[in-house]
This record gives structure tokens, sequence and C-alpha cells, in this order.
């Protein structure tokens, strides 16, 4: 080495002007080639200390998908595969009168969510993968039905994404609620990126907006466009598996599972394109490319991106003041790595992102409880509770 | 005549031979590449090479080779559990994906015949159709 660096500098001297320039733009070009498959900023950080815990609140859950909170000793817990748990001071048990889920893929039962008026009316919504026209295939539903104990009955479909494929990929899919009694849920573009998601005449790749019970509402932004479906909210969208309304604003923040490199937050407004897959940061995982673009006008850049991607799936707020430091952070699970990341946003931006509970496997879902602790589901163990170390 | 019985004879055996295959070789490949490409790759990855301590590796597999019918059956019903691939440990789930036996027909004749691994005969439909829990 100690000989190398000066024959480079005799080198360097004979070379003429012309194939200087040719080298430094090439060593240039390279450098910001590595550059771009590099880490995005700012760098995951993993604390020496943590000063948190976790205790296990129900195990047994191969994939526990989707959570509602009745109280903080008895909730429902979605588990993939097609049961509905009703989890009560620890005791799971599977909840009657479910329809089949048409489990294939990464479909299968997926969230469930309780009206906000659940305390007087017992009625829940949940999404889940259906078979219903009779062909081959299926697609992501929304039902609302009543729960009594251990049963749910008046079983209604509120919306059924169309058509049914056999493709296994991206249904979704995430239920959230606004303050003014709208529902918004989410579908994935079905593995069908290059028709569904930029297509407002078909479902997939889309955050819908319904009101609570499933009519569309009239200010939903698609309602004059001819043909289009009209209760879909935003578009453009891949797979999200995460959202959650910003404790003080009241926005839909989302995220979405994308390519290699191509994970997304979102903040959904009414009407917008978030451009999948005309723009993107990520590539196909096969190495090869998508598009070269990754801004067009008329198309929402993300509010931050993964390089590399996490898998992100389920996201929460966390507001309370039981956690020190982490009031108003973003949650949000990392199937891929296996960990939850907090996000600290100042000013629009995200400032520093932090593993919590690193390698504790699949981490499928994150809630806040309504005692305030952030409760995640994770694959092959169940639903954790976080507590913070005295 | 003898043309007649000849004709008859490759005819009678390659439908024969059609009813029993169900599809050739190619066509179940090409169809398992597909299918993994849709429901496997996620996790077992792009050669096969899987994750590292979380999704064990499908290239020049031992457990394949060695566990064909458990390996089958975790494809059509799932599996959980530790065991070990190519002198490591993985102890975790695999969630049946909802394939029909075609399907996982389809996609094993893909893995066993990619990245290393052999391919000893043709996993057949009817194969799959006899495997229970």
């Amino acid at each position: 080495m100690a000989k190398a660096i000066p024959s480079f500098f005799i080198i360097w001297g004979k070379i003429n002007i012309v194939k200087k320039s040719i080298l430094i733009l090439s060593a240039f070009l390279g450098s910001f080639t590595l550059s771009c498959a590099q880490e995005n900023t700012p760098k995951i950080e993993t604390p020496e200390n943590p000063n948190y815990d976790y205790v296990t609140v129900v195990d047994g859950i191969d994939i526990p998908w989707g959570m509602a909170f009745i109280s903080p000793e008895d909730f429902l817990v979605t588990e993939k595969s097609g049961t509905l748990y009703r989890v009560r001071n620890g005791q799971k048990t599977a909840v009657s009168g479910l329809p089949e889920a048409y489990v294939r893929g990464q479909g299968g039962l997926l969230d469930v969510a309780l009206h906000p008026d659940f305390a007087n009316n017992n009625k829940i919504y949940f999404t889940i993968s259906m078979t219903l026209e009779g062909d081959e295939g299926g697609n992501t539903a929304l039902y609302i039905a009543t729960l009594q104990e251990l049963s749910l009955s008046d079983v209604a479909l509120l919306y059924k994404a169309e058509p049914n494929t056999k493709k296994g990929q991206h249904w979704g899919s995430r239920i959230v609620f606004d303050d003014d009694n709208h529902l918004y849920f989410s579908v994935g573009d079905r593995g069908n990126r290059d028709v569904n998601p930029q297509d407002l005449t078909r479902d997939g790749g889309k955050i819908y907006r319904l009101n609570l019970d499933g009519s569309i509402p009239d200010d939903n932004p698609f309602v004059a466009l001819d043909g289009a479906k009209t209760a879909v909210y935003s578009y453009g969208h891949r797979n999200p598996q995460g959202i959650a309304i910003h404790p003080q604003t009241g926005a839909i923040w989302e995220t979405e599972h994308g390519p290699k490199g191509g994970d997304e937050i979102n903040i959904v407004r009414a009407g917008k394109n978030y451009g999948w897959p005309k723009i993107t940061y990520g590539i196909n995982y096969s190495g090869t490319t998508i598009t070269d673009d990754k801004a067009l006008p008329g198309m929402e850049q993300p509010f931050y991106y993964w390089i590399p991607s996490i898998g992100p799936s389920g996201t929460a707020f966390s507001s309370s003041d039981i956690y020190d430091g982490w009031k108003g952070n973003l949650f949000v699970g990392s199937l891929a790595f296996e960990y939850l990341e907090r996000l600290v946003i100042e000013n629009d931006q995200v400032v520093k992102r932090e593993k919590i509970l690193p390698g504790i496997g699949r981490l499928r879902n994150v809630k806040e409880g309504p005692d305030g602790y952030l409760y995640v589901g994770v694959e092959g163990k169940g639903i954790l509770k976080i507590i913070p170390k005295k | 005549m003898r043309i007649f019985l000849l004709v008859y004879g490759l005819l009678f055996s390659s439908m024969t031979l059609y009813f029993i295959q169900q599809k050739t070789l190619q066509q179940s490949l090409e169809d398992g590449e597909a299918i993994y490409q849709d429901f496997c790759v996620q996790c077992h990855m792009s050669e096969g090479q899987g994750v590292p301590n979380a999704f064990p590796p499908l290239a020049k597999s031992d457990f394949l080779k060695n566990n064909l019918e458990q390996s089958l059956k975790g494809v059509k019903y799932g599996m959980r559990g530790p065991i070990k691939v190519n002198g490591k440990s993985y102890d975790g789930v695999m969630v049946a994906q909802g394939l029909d036996d075609e399907e996982v027909a389809d996609v094993m004749n893909y893995v066993l015949s990619n990245w290393g691994n052999k391919l000893e005969a043709q996993i057949t439909t009817a194969q799959i159709a006899k495997l229970s829990k």
C-alpha cells in the first residue's frame, strides 16, 4: 500500500488533462451511485441502556395483524389465518360468526377497529380477504358487525375491492377514523402495479373514505369524476399497512411497503396522488429499475422514505406521558429487521430514528392503548406491552 | 396395419403420459417461478439465499434434500418449530400460503431445480394431494 500511493501520483502526473477529467467524472459518478444505495439519514440508533422493558400480554398467535382496545384488559386481536380473538385478562378466546377468509399469500383476516360509538352500539369493523363473486381469486373487503360477548351478528359487507385475483401480494390493510365520523381504510395494489394504483376507475393502491354506515361521503374528492371509484380518498399507493391519526393535527399518517429502498411515510390528503409506480425511491427486489423518476408534477413526495427498506407494518403515535421523551413520536413496526422504530419529528423532519426492542421478532402492528401504553403484535409471539423501566 | 399400430401406440402412450404427468416439467418450472416470485421471494429472497437468523436458505439446502416430504407438507400446510438448515438453527413459523396442490408441486419443482438443489423426480399434483397434515 505504501508503494502504491506514490506510484499512483507518478502515473496521475503523466495522464493528459482530457483523460484526467474523464477519470474525475467517473469517480464522481461512481461515488454518487454508491451514495444512493446507502442508508437514508438520520442513521438508526440503538440505545445501549434502554429505559424500557416489555411484558407479554397474550401469547400463542402466529400473525397478530390487527388490534382494537375495548379497555386495557379487554381487546380484540386478528390472527391473519382467519381467527378473531377476544383477549380478556390475558386469556384469548375465538369469536364466532366471522366470514371465512380467503387466505392466500399476504391475505387473510387483516385489521379490526371499534366503531367510534362502540360503547353504545357494540359495532366493530374489520378488513378481510374475500372471494364473493364465485370466480377465482380474492380481494380486500370491509365489514361491519355487532359484537356480543364472543359472537358476531349483523355481519354486513360495506365495501369489496374488485376484481378478484389469485395474486398473493398487497392487500393492505388498516382502518382508522377521523373526528368527523369518517372511516378510512387501505387496499394495496394487489400485485398489479401497472394497472391499479394510478387508475381511479379501479380498486387497489388506494386509501378509501366512507361514512360510518358505509355510504360514500358527498365531499369525497372523486364523486364528480366519471367512472371513478368514488370511495377513493387518495391513490398511487403500493401496500399501506400502517395508518395513524396525528394526535394534535388530526392528519392521516400512512406507512406503506415500497419496493427495495422505497418504503414510505406519507401524510394522506384528499385527492392526492402518491405516485406509485410512476415515482419511487426504490428499485425492484431483483435489482432492476421500476422508473427513473423520483418526482413528477402532480405527484406527492413522501414525508420520509427508508433506505434500506424496513418493511413498515403498523403505525402509531405516542400521546401519553408514560414514556420519558416519547410523547409525539411516531412508532413503526419493522417486519424485515424485527424491531419497533421510534421516529422523532421536528419541524416536519425526521430528526432521530431509534430501534426499540431490537431483535424481538417480525413486528406486525403497534397501537397505543387507552391506558397510554404502547402495545405491539409480534409474529409467533403475540401481543407485548412496552413498559418504562423504573 | 403396422403403421396404424405404431401411430396408435404412440398416441396411446403420449395420452397416458399426459394424464399421469398432467404438465411438462418445463411448464411446471415456469409456473413455479411465478408462484415463487409472488409468495416466497419476500422471505426466502431472489436466489433462495434466505435471511440470516430469520428465514432459512433454500439454496443448496441439506434440509430440502433430506426432508423432502416434510418440506412439501410445510409448503402445503405451513410449518413451525426448530429446524437445522446447512448447519444453522432456525425456530420460526411459515404459515400456509393458500396454494393449491398443483401450485405446491410447481413451486417445489422450481426450488428443487435451482440454486444448487437437485430434483430427483418431478413433483406431481397427485403426490401433493396425498399429503395429509
